[in-house]
């Protein structure tokens, strides 16, 4: 059992990772933090990729003469895929908050509906 | 005709970047007019290719699968691309006034640019044969589609834009967590190798996991019940033309990507094992009802129209979760019957908006004499919503009935008629309002006074009427549209893709 | 002459004069000109097609769905109704152009437009090869006759059309598509056919149900509790009451329970059925309560409204007597009745120009000024009571003789009976006494009243004098109802 868990302990950490961020985007009611807690959670997803790819024993994908195995190179690829999307996705929501703020004067998010409530109102 | 394939997403990443640089509104709009007619010439050659069963496969580069990636397009494909581009070139021809009404003059370049993007992204992913190319096209056209949403003339577009986006991320990296699940287990992203090589795989607790994060993250996007809560602000926020280009494609879209997961990645045997049927049922009827019941509160009608999709999409999945041939047809041709009928009502509703300034139907009250060609498309629009015989909207749902009925499952049926009957409640809703009741004092706005819709929006009319036609049309001459579904049904059922 | 072509031209013309007659909104004399030339022209088709002899031909529009086609096909209850309606809207054209000038109406373009349209789509009802093709279209003449119904613009025709289309639009897809889907389910087809479709398709003890749906769904019939929608279309203009609401839509309402229970249901089957005797319950409820209802009606259209319920019950009640003078007396009433109403809607709208008054209270004495008017309304409502020299009473006799011959429990006989006897007194009562006291009674004011329009007279004159031909000469009617209830010429 102690193995078991010691053996995936990254995976455990990803997990870890993933929960803290999710669990910061549900729950703050600021925008900032809630993009905080995305990108967090998307960090734990990248993570996940390159622990799949790691080899027991590899060395980074480079090919040399020195090392025979080398680590998956696949998932390193597709997370610098994943990283410019979760880069872009940032700098939209940055952009969002920016905008909602000078908009709303405001970045809470139950400041914020209070405001649409009354406009709704009217 | 291999080679057009790739054109379809090589002429929107090329024509953005030149939309956005040189800067000007009418090169813009008439970029995507060209952009648009472009892409359905070529989808429409590709449907008629493929109509029969045949399979085109192109691959990128030159690279073989299951190293490179490949584009697949069948029946099925080639009827979603053509509904996104036929919907890309209507709503570019729709939007050319509402758009600069709604929109500030200084971003017009860029809301078509980013309009060139979300066609660019849908394409992708509706041709794409690699489950992790997928994901970056899907996140291309939300990027963009979160980008358009937050044009919308109210601060308020600004919080359904971000909502939308929190919602979408979350969904789009589950999905990508589940193709990393996928991945493990089988170490390869092309979707016909993963279906495949199934029966090899050992570890099936990862292939679980991944169907699960996989369905999670598409439900989030096509805003199957109960992860549709971003959809109604951001249609009702979003830019008419954006409204009506995303309500007819973007969702519809997602539900063809769950469709070719649970057809082409996962084999059919083995989720209709698992408890997903039923909780696909579960969660179409309560969509139906929950959006059908939603609709009847709204007052205003861009609103009353974005609970109405989520009980639409409902229909959908349900059809996917009744596991049978006809329920699949059913789906695939509600997709483009629905495209065609939601369009049709949201072009009217952002015509509406464009007369009176506003879409809500407490002040919309009479305006039935005032408008009578788009309080007309709201008439028909809205039997074809309901399904009455003689519209697009009953071919779908006397499938969809059959189907059920196929499967002995009179839950369904239930639901089925319920939610019809709320339908003719919301519809009646918006024809009570815009004929019966006592007129109100109309504002109209920036408008000549004299001037009426036709002479004011003949374009957006024009498209408007098209598809109003269209409702007509394809409830009476079911050639084309039954024809592509019962293909793509047939060649979904009897297993993957012939390679 | 081609067969089918003259189908097409059936189906087609009052299309062709739609678009015409909205192209010509200009020039009115030219408009009511096309009008009127289309329907002689529709008229002489249908006759064509009525004495050629018959060629089974259907004429497929579309299929959306495999077995779901929408098809035309010439039957004799079709024909009948045809007639009737393409006849009546020629005579009914020469009565709107003078009432609807007469009456200084706005938007008479737009009237005779959607006039025509809802004759287009009465065509396509009466030649309808399935059920499918008659509900789309029946719910076409929903729509189009919509309009014509709040044609006055005033909040009052706005309410009166809400509740006509609620109505009608509502028990429609509420109960009539379902019950046309649970055929489709049991029988595989819709197609009419002769004998029915359904004959031991479905459980018997079920099909009163299934009959029930269809009583109810097809309200244009305007069975009781589903008849409000009737009254509520009498804001509309005169010659739409006239033709629509006597004639086309609630005819296309019969019709359409005439075909269910012949080429659907078929009678023989339903007769195995024990319970589906009771279903006559439900128009002799409405014959008796339509024609108290009428009573008390003092707005001489809504009198004419109930009275035209009650009527059409008695074809309701012919059919589901499933027996052969039943069912001739039922088909015949369709004829008949149509007659003797439009001369009574004509009549009240003639008075309606020509004095502005619209209240049976007010028109005593008005005889003596209007003598031609009561005259033929006389001659209608006589027709409609069934006295003798009048066609009325042919179809009357039949139902009368239906009754008689009906072979299910002795207590519905009776009733059978006794219905029609009281309500034929309960006519007379609600129908005569109005040309009478305008004859004789004192005039309660002392203002002179000019006759009506030349064209209005006329107008009457036609169909009064059919009333009275078709006593001496039923023949025409008579075989064609037995060819349709035989099955004969099918």
């Amino acid at each position: 059992m102690t193995a078991y868990i010691l053996g995936h302990l990254n995976y455990w950490l990803i997990i870890g990772v993933m929960m803290i961020g999710m669990f910061t985007m549900m729950s703050s009611p600021n925008l900032m933090k809630k993009l905080a807690g995305l990108s967090v959670f998307q960090t734990a997803v990248i993570l996940f990729y390159v622990s799949v790819g790691k080899v027991e024993g590899g060395t980074a994908p480079i090919i040399t003469d020195v090392a025979t195995r080398y680590a998956n190179p696949l998932p390193q690829v597709l997370m610098l895929t994943a990283i410019v999307v979760g880069v872009a996705t940032m700098a939209l929501g940055f952009a969002l908050i920016i905008r909602i703020k000078r908009a709303y004067e405001s970045i809470e998010e139950d400041e914020i509906h209070q405001q649409i409530q009354k406009e709704e109102l009217d | 005709m291999e080679a057009y394939t790739v054109l379809l997403v090589v002429i929107p990443l090329i024509s953005a970047p030149l939309t956005a640089l040189i800067a000007n509104r009418h090169v813009a709009w008439g970029l995507s007019l060209l952009v648009g007619a472009a892409t359905f010439v070529i989808a429409l050659m590709l449907l008629q290719d493929v109509i029969t069963g045949r399979v085109i496969h192109y691959e990128l580069g030159g690279w073989k699968p299951p190293w490179g990636i490949e584009y697949v397009i069948d029946a099925l494909n080639a009827l979603v691309a053509v509904i996104v581009t036929a919907f890309a070139l209507l709503s570019v021809l729709f939007g050319r006034q509402s758009v600069e009404r709604e929109v500030h003059d200084s971003q017009l370049h860029l809301f078509y640019a980013a309009f060139q993007l979300v066609l660019l992204g849908l394409l992708g992913m509706a041709l794409t044969g690699d489950i992790f190319n997928l994901f970056v096209f899907l996140e291309i056209s939300s990027l963009s589609s979160y980008a358009l949403i937050a044009m919308g003339h109210k601060r308020q577009a600004l919080v359904a834009s971000f909502n939308y986006l929190i919602a979408g991320t979350l969904g789009a990296t589950f999905f990508l967590l589940g193709i990393g699940f996928l991945y493990a287990a089988s170490g390869t992203l092309n979707m016909a190798d993963i279906a495949s090589r199934f029966e090899q795989y050992d570890a099936m607790a990862l292939v679980i996991t991944a169907l699960l994060f996989i369905l999670i993250g598409l439900a989030l996007k096509a805003a199957a019940f109960p992860l549709h809560s971003w959809l109604p602000d951001a249609y009702t926020q979003a830019p008419s033309m954006v409204t009506v280009f995303l309500a007819s494609t973007s969702t519809k879209v997602a539900v063809y990507v769950l469709i070719r997961c649970l057809y082409h990645v996962f084999p059919q045997e083995y989720w209709s094992q698992l408890l997903l049927p039923s909780f696909l049922l579960l969660s179409g009827c309560l969509g139906m009802l929950y959006g059908s019941y939603k609709a009847i509160q709204q007052d205003s009608i861009k609103r009353l129209l974005a609970y109405s999709s989520v009980a639409q999409l409902g229909y959908m999945i349900v059809g996917i979760g009744l596991n049978n041939e006809t329920g699949l047809t059913a789906t695939v041709v509600h997709m483009f019957n629905h495209a065609i009928t939601k369009g049709a009502l949201f072009m009217a509703a952002g015509m509406v908006f464009y007369r009176m300034h506003t879409t809500s139907l407490h002040q919309l009250r009479g305006a039935g004499k005032t408008m009578p060609w788009t309080t007309g498309a709201f008439v028909i629009g809205g039997l074809s919503l309901i399904g009455v015989p003689g519209t697009a909207g009953f071919i779908s749902k006397w499938y969809l009935l059959q189907a059920a009925l196929e499967n002995n499952n009179y839950l369904v049926v239930a639901s089925l008629l319920i939610a019809s009957i709320m339908a003719i409640m919301y519809v009646w809703k918006i024809i009570e309002a815009l004929y019966f009741d006592g007129e109100e004092k109309l504002h109209l706005h920036q408008v000549p006074s004299g001037q009426d819709i036709v002479a004011a929006m003949p374009l957006a009319t024009l498209c408007c009427y098209l598809l109003v036609a269209a409702c007509i049309y394809f409830g009476l001459y079911t050639d084309l549209s039954l024809d592509a579904a019962k293909t793509a049904a047939q060649s979904l059922f009897a297993g993957g893709p012939a390679r | 002459m081609n067969y089918p072509l003259m189908m097409i031209a059936a189906l087609i013309l009052p299309l062709i004069a739609t678009v015409l007659i909205s192209l010509l909104g200009r020039w009115p004399n030219i408009r009511e000109s096309v009008s009127a030339v289309t329907a002689a022209l529709l008229f002489a088709v249908i006759w064509w097609l009525f004495q050629a002899p018959a060629e089974a031909v259907t004429l497929v529009a579309a299929a959306p769905i495999e077995s779901l086609k929408i098809a035309f096909s010439v039957s004799r209850l079709g024909i009948l109704f045809a007639l009737i309606a393409s006849g009546l809207w020629l005579v009914t054209t020469i009565y709107a152009a003078g009432y609807m000038r007469a009456h200084y109406e706005k938007n008479q373009t737009r009237f005779f437009a959607l006039f025509a349209l809802a004759i287009a789509s009465v065509m396509a009802i009466a030649f309808s090869d399935n059920l499918f093709t008659l509900f789309i279209f029946y719910e076409v003449l929903t729509v189009s006759t919509y309009p014509l119904v709040t044609h006055a613009g005033t909040s009052a025709a706005r309410r009166g059309g809400k509740r006509y289309l609620l109505i009608l639009m509502g028990s429609s897809i509420g109960f009539f598509l379902p019950a046309m889907i649970i055929t489709w389910l049991s029988a595989g087809t819709l197609t009419f056919e002769h004998g029915g479709i359904l004959q031991g398709k479905v459980d018997t003890s079920w099909l009163w149900v299934l009959m029930l749906l269809f009583m109810f769904g097809v309200s244009k019939a305007g069975l009781m509790p589903f008849h409000r929608w009737l009254p509520s279309a009498m804001v509309a203009p005169t010659p739409v009451s006239a033709l629509l609401h006597a004639v086309a839509v609630v005819k296309a309402g019969v019709f359409t329970l005439l075909k269910v229970v012949l080429f659907i249901v078929g009678p023989d089957f339903l007769a195995q059925s024990e319970l589906s005797q009771y279903l006559l319950i439900v128009p002799m409820l409405t014959i008796l309560l339509a024609s108290l209802v009428a009573m008390t009606r003092n707005n001489l259209k809504e009198r004419l409204a109930y009275s035209t319920v009650s009527q059409l019950s008695y074809i309701v009640l012919g059919a589901f007597m499933l027996n052969q003078s039943g069912l001739i007396g039922g088909t015949m009433h369709l004829a008949m009745h149509a007659f003797a109403k439009i001369t009574l809607f004509f009549a009240a709208g003639a008075i309606l120009v020509a004095t502005h008054k619209t209240k049976v209270s007010e028109l005593n004495g008005l005889g003596r000024q209007m003598p031609f008017t009561f005259v033929f309304f006389a001659i209608g409502a006589m027709s409609i009571i069934g006295l003798p020299f009048f066609g009325g009473m042919w179809s009357k006799w039949y139902l009368v003789n239906g009754a008689v011959e009906f072979t299910g429990q002795p207590v519905m006989q009776w009733s059978l009976s006794i219905t029609l006897m009281i309500s034929t007194l309960l006519n007379i009562w609600y129908l005569l006494t109005i040309p009478m006291h305008a004859f004789f009674k004192p005039a309660t004011d002392n203002s002179t009243f000019k006759e009506a329009p030349v064209s209005c007279l006329i107008a009457m004159a036609v169909p009064a004098a059919m009333c009275i031909y078709f006593f001496f000469d039923p023949h025409l009617i008579y075989d064609l109802a037995s060819e349709i209830v035989t099955g004969d010429g099918q």
